[in-house]
């Protein structure tokens, strides 16, 4: 179509754009649920198996097969529907979405058209910060509605004709439709970070969109600043990667940004992003749209949800990534960085936690966490003695948080030092033995002992008159010279406290 | 045991045979299968026949009789099946070219249950494509003919399950009712023909028409015969999510206890015009049976009597539009060779695969559900169904079952209807309603024509309660017994 140079605003004239119009942006997210099997049949789930291998006469449509709901997904829909604040309905009723496509072996899709699953509720985002040591400024983005359906298969298609994989038909997929409720590219990323953090550790969905687990369609329109009307919307289509989902948006709004600046209409359509060439291609007019001809299926008895039901889901409800980030920085005065670090993963929260209520220092379990422990957890591949390897996640590192809150305590008590401790980690990593062990395998012990200490540091001082005469001269920072060379004696396991008031008090007399 | 003995009996005779030794199960299977052969050319109630499969089965269920195994009272016993029903490995046409080459690979929960009770599953029967008529003229593999007069239908949709079952092919049949497909072929075959409450039997692996509607259901020629098949198949199931959760009676030892005289319920709206008066005459003949038994007969009023035909051939099209929309020539499907594109693989496979009413009743479907016109069609056609369902909650306040005849006509000729769509339509007047309220209805032969055709009568029950709807067809059955009459051949 030639559009892509033509309609690429310099980013100067989309800057002064940018102050006269203002892009309104709902998004459509569709989040595969990690069930074990599907949604109306007992066939399992799975992403990367051999095409076609996940079905049965339900999957494929056979005639006579009949759908049977699975609760499993009804429970973790209102699971998110209660994680982010919406009304769940008392009746999961189901409708057929009629069109014909060969992704679909019944040429309908199990959906819910009238009465979705839930209702309202919110997304809350967070901006960037001015540094990323900062917390951003936090909103909450309003959502339509939740609705649970069945996937379709894979198409695939080649020259002269195309493959189907129904391995992905019949999986629960939820769909969050947010209000026209967003307003930049930012916001939208926000906005799916936020919604990813939260059902990955609510354990709804892996929501890797790799795999397709999470996916999403963009309704954009611009309008002048200051006016409150919605302008042509258009949806996008095809967003399936984190950055596709920025830079589609973003285009989307440069494209209709100018044409609404030279006075072109906007025409009521759904494009394409086709993420190579960076633009966007017509798909479908209104008119071209389809009649779903829905109705409520009869093969399936509508489901009520009982208040019990939902007060058990909310008992085990998680806590909230965002929630969890402030507890942690006015409970345990964690910093933002730690904090921003560890809420989006929800075992690694729980590790910490298990880690950190075994110390006095919260603070410093964190760090340990997040530098030390994710350093170590992301080159992936540990060794063993026996030349076999093994890839460590959290679930079989072999630190323990007793073991890493040992190894914090250790240092909390002078046993050994800092410096001391972050050459153990790596190998408490490795070998799994815990710290106190490796200490007195190594004999790495902190030396406090008065006497021998003293000796060294008179050794010190004797050896460096220079550096003696600078101190007390009035020269603070002679001293350190002094203590470097206490600690070479001891390589390094000389209590740094008792050598610095060892010090003094030798220097003062 | 001479052939002719066994093909006549009924299936309970049969079971006793059985039980005493006088026969085995391949002597009765090869007995039916050769009157198959000799008649069924004339009468074409068979679509397929797998022979070496039937005796195979045959000969397992003398094994485990044999060995004292025996699975049920109609171990070793033949039942054939509308060609609707899944049965693992054996072909399903629905009666229609566009499933011409598919074999199921996995059976139907009725299937199973049949398997579980050592029944000889034979043949698959014809019937209107997808169910949809009610002459067996729509089968895209010619019709079937009504073996007491071969000029005229069996009826439909199940027509070879019931022209079978009269010209003693089968003992016994399963058949599919979505708006009087067992009770009319029934009738008019003079067998009989039950639909169970919706929901009491599973639906799981019946090639759907109208998911709301449809229910299995069996053919015989007693009332007896019925309830033993009824009891094997009935029951909930977890792949059906429609399928009730109640508890089986055992149906035909319950009516074999006589039951204290009833009400019946004559319903002023059935017995209005359109009904032939010899019709007319065997009903009242049937009424005047049962008063003398005792029965107390009430008149009633089913006031939306006249709209359940406008409101089936909505919801069923509606449904049946959705349901029949995997039949694409994507899959499993013949595909069209014309087809040049994605598009044309649907719309002329479907259009050379479809015959004309089935795509009749597609559009009609579509167009009901379709935006601008949904609220219309459909959702008034729900509201109406409710007070459908409503008249008859109010009648069984005052009586045990209503009585009626099952069809306005004996058995027509072929052709006869069969350009005129809304006069076959109507030929379902008196069944269509049980169906929208999700009732069990039975019909059994109550006489015959002047002609020799057979002419029946249906009693409507409460929903649940087969138990009690058998015992009072039973108490005329066991008395009159049409349905042991066989045709001449």
């Amino acid at each position: 179509m030639g559009l892509a140079g033509g309609l690429q605003l310099s980013n100067q004239d989309y800057e002064v754009n940018k102050m006269k119009y203002e892009a309104v942006i709902g998004l459509e997210v569709h989040v595969q649920l990690d069930t074990s099997s599907k949604m109306f049949t007992r066939v399992g789930t799975g992403f990367g198996r051999p095409p076609n291998t996940l079905t049965n006469p339900v999957v494929l449509g056979l005639p006579g097969a009949l759908p049977v709901m699975n609760l499993d997904a009804i429970e973790k829909s209102i699971k998110v529907g209660l994680l982010l604040g919406c009304k769940i309905a008392s009746i999961c009723k189901w409708d057929r979405k009629n069109y014909f496509y060969p992704d679909m072996p019944k040429n309908y899709q199990i959906s819910q058209f009238d009465q979705p699953i839930c209702e309202g509720g919110e997304v809350e985002i967070e901006m960037p910060g001015d540094s990323p040591a900062v917390m951003g400024p936090h909103r909450k983005v309003k959502l339509t509605r939740i609705h649970l359906e069945e996937d379709v298969g894979k198409l695939t298609h080649f020259e002269s004709d195309s493959l189907v994989d129904y391995n992905r038909a019949g999986c629960p997929l939820l769909e969050i439709v947010s209000e026209p409720d967003l307003f930049s590219p930012d916001e939208v990323f926000a906005y799916l970070t936020s919604i990813r953090n939260s059902l990955v550790s609510a354990g709804i969905s892996d929501c890797d969109m790799e795999k397709g687990q999470l996916r999403c369609d963009a309704n954009i329109s611009v309008r002048p600043v200051g006016t409150d009307t919605l302008g042509t919307k258009v949806e996008i289509k095809n967003l399936n990667t984190i950055s596709g989902v920025r830079n589609g948006v973003e285009y989307e709004i440069r494209r209709q940004t100018k044409a609404m600046n030279e006075g072109e209409p906007i025409i009521q359509e759904t494009r394409r992003w086709n993420p190579d060439q960076k633009y966007t291609t017509p798909m479908r007019t209104k008119e071209m749209a389809h009649d779903y001809r829905y109705f409520p299926d009869p093969d399936l008895m509508p489901v009520q949800i009982e208040q019990e039901w939902i007060d058990r889901i909310l008992l085990e409800l998680p806590e909230k990534p965002f929630d969890k980030q402030r507890r942690y920085q006015s409970e345990m005065q964690l910093p933002y960085t730690s904090t921003s670090a560890l809420c989006g993963d929800r075992p690694l929260c729980e590790y910490f936690e298990e880690a950190a209520v075994l110390t006095q220092v919260p603070s410093k379990v964190a760090n340990w966490v997040v530098n030390d422990l994710l350093r170590e957890l992301a080159q992936n591949t540990v060794h063993n003695e026996d030349s076999t390897a093994e890839v460590v996640t959290l679930g079989n590192c072999k630190v323990s948080p007793v073991a890493l809150a040992e190894l914090v305590n250790l240092i909390e008590d002078g046993t050994i030092s800092n410096n001391v401790a972050k050459e153990l980690f790596p190998e408490m990593f490795t070998s799994g033995k815990p710290a106190k062990e490796l200490i007195k395998e190594k004999g790495l012990e902190m030396k406090s002992d008065g006497d021998e200490i003293e000796t060294l540091c008179s050794r010190a001082i004797s050896d460096d008159p220079d550096a003696s005469e600078k101190f007390r001269g009035g020269k603070e920072g002679a001293i350190n010279a002094l203590k470097g060379a206490v600690m070479k004696a001891t390589r390094g396991q000389a209590n740094p406290k008792i050598v610095d008031e060892t010090l003094r008090r030798l220097l003062s007399s | 045991m001479d052939q002719s003995n066994l093909t006549s009996a009924t299936a309970t005779d049969l079971a006793h045979f059985l039980d005493k030794g006088s026969c085995s199960s391949i002597e009765i299977t090869r007995a039916f299968i050769e009157r198959v052969k000799t008649v069924d050319d004339r009468i074409h109630a068979f679509l397929h026949l797998d022979e070496e499969d039937m005796l195979a089965q045959a000969n397992a269920s003398d094994q485990r009789r044999a060995k004292g195994e025996t699975l049920s009272s109609l171990d070793g016993i033949p039942v054939g099946m509308k060609d609707v029903i899944s049965v693992e490995g054996q072909p399903l046409t629905a009666a229609s070219k566009i499933l011409e080459n598919y074999i199921s690979p996995y059976d139907a929960t009725v299937t199973r249950k049949l398997k579980e009770a050592g029944v000889v599953i034979g043949g698959r029967l014809n019937l209107d494509e997808f169910a949809m008529g009610s002459s067996t003229e729509n089968s895209a593999y010619g019709p079937t003919r009504n073996p007491w007069n071969l000029d005229c239908v069996p009826g439909g949709s199940s027509g070879g399950s019931s022209a079978a079952v009269a010209a003693r092919e089968v003992p016994l049949s399963l058949g599919s009712d979505t708006g009087g497909s067992i009770r009319q072929p029934a009738s008019l075959c003079g067998v009989v023909g039950m639909k169970p409450t919706y929901g009491m039997v599973s639906r799981y692996g019946l090639a759907a028409f109208a998911s709301s509607l449809d229910q299995i259901g069996p053919f015989a020629q007693t009332v007896e015969d019925a309830a033993l098949l009824l009891e094997v198949i009935s029951g909930h199931d977890p792949m059906d999510s429609t399928s009730f959760p109640t508890e089986v009676p055992r149906y035909s030892s319950e009516i074999q206890s006589p039951i204290s005289p009833c009400k019946l319920g004559l319903p002023a709206e059935f017995f209005g015009t359109g009904m032939d008066d010899e019709v007319r005459k065997s009903i009242e003949d049937a009424i005047k049976f049962y008063e003398s038994k005792g029965f107390e007969i009430v008149q009633v009023s089913l006031p939306c009597t006249d709209l359940s035909i406008p409101v089936y051939y909505v919801i069923a099209t509606a449904e049946a539009s959705s349901n029949l929309a995997r039949y694409d020539g994507i899959r499993y499907t013949s595909r069209s060779l014309k087809a040049e594109n994605a598009i044309d693989v649907y719309s002329k496979s479907r259009g050379e695969g479809l015959g004309e009413e089935v795509k009749r009743r597609c559009i009609l479907g579509a167009y009901a559900l379709s935006s601008g016109y949904y609220d219309a069609y459909y959702l008034r056609a729900q509201k109406t169904r409710t007070l459908i369902r409503k008249d008859f909650e109010k009648v069984f306040e005052q009586v045990d079952a209503v009585l009626t005849p099952t069809s306005p006509t004996p058995a027509f000729k072929f052709g006869e209807k069969s350009d005129d769509p809304i006069s076959m339509y109507l030929s379902d007047v008196y069944t269509i309603s049980t169906n929208l309220a999700g009732l069990p209805g039975i019909s059994i032969p109550c006489g015959f024509s002047d002609s020799g055709l057979p002419i029946g009568m249906q009693l409507i029950g409460r929903a649940f309660e087969e138990s009690h709807l058998l015992s009072i067809a039973q108490v005329f059955d066991q008395e009159h017994g049409f349905g042991r009459r066989a045709p001449t051949l």
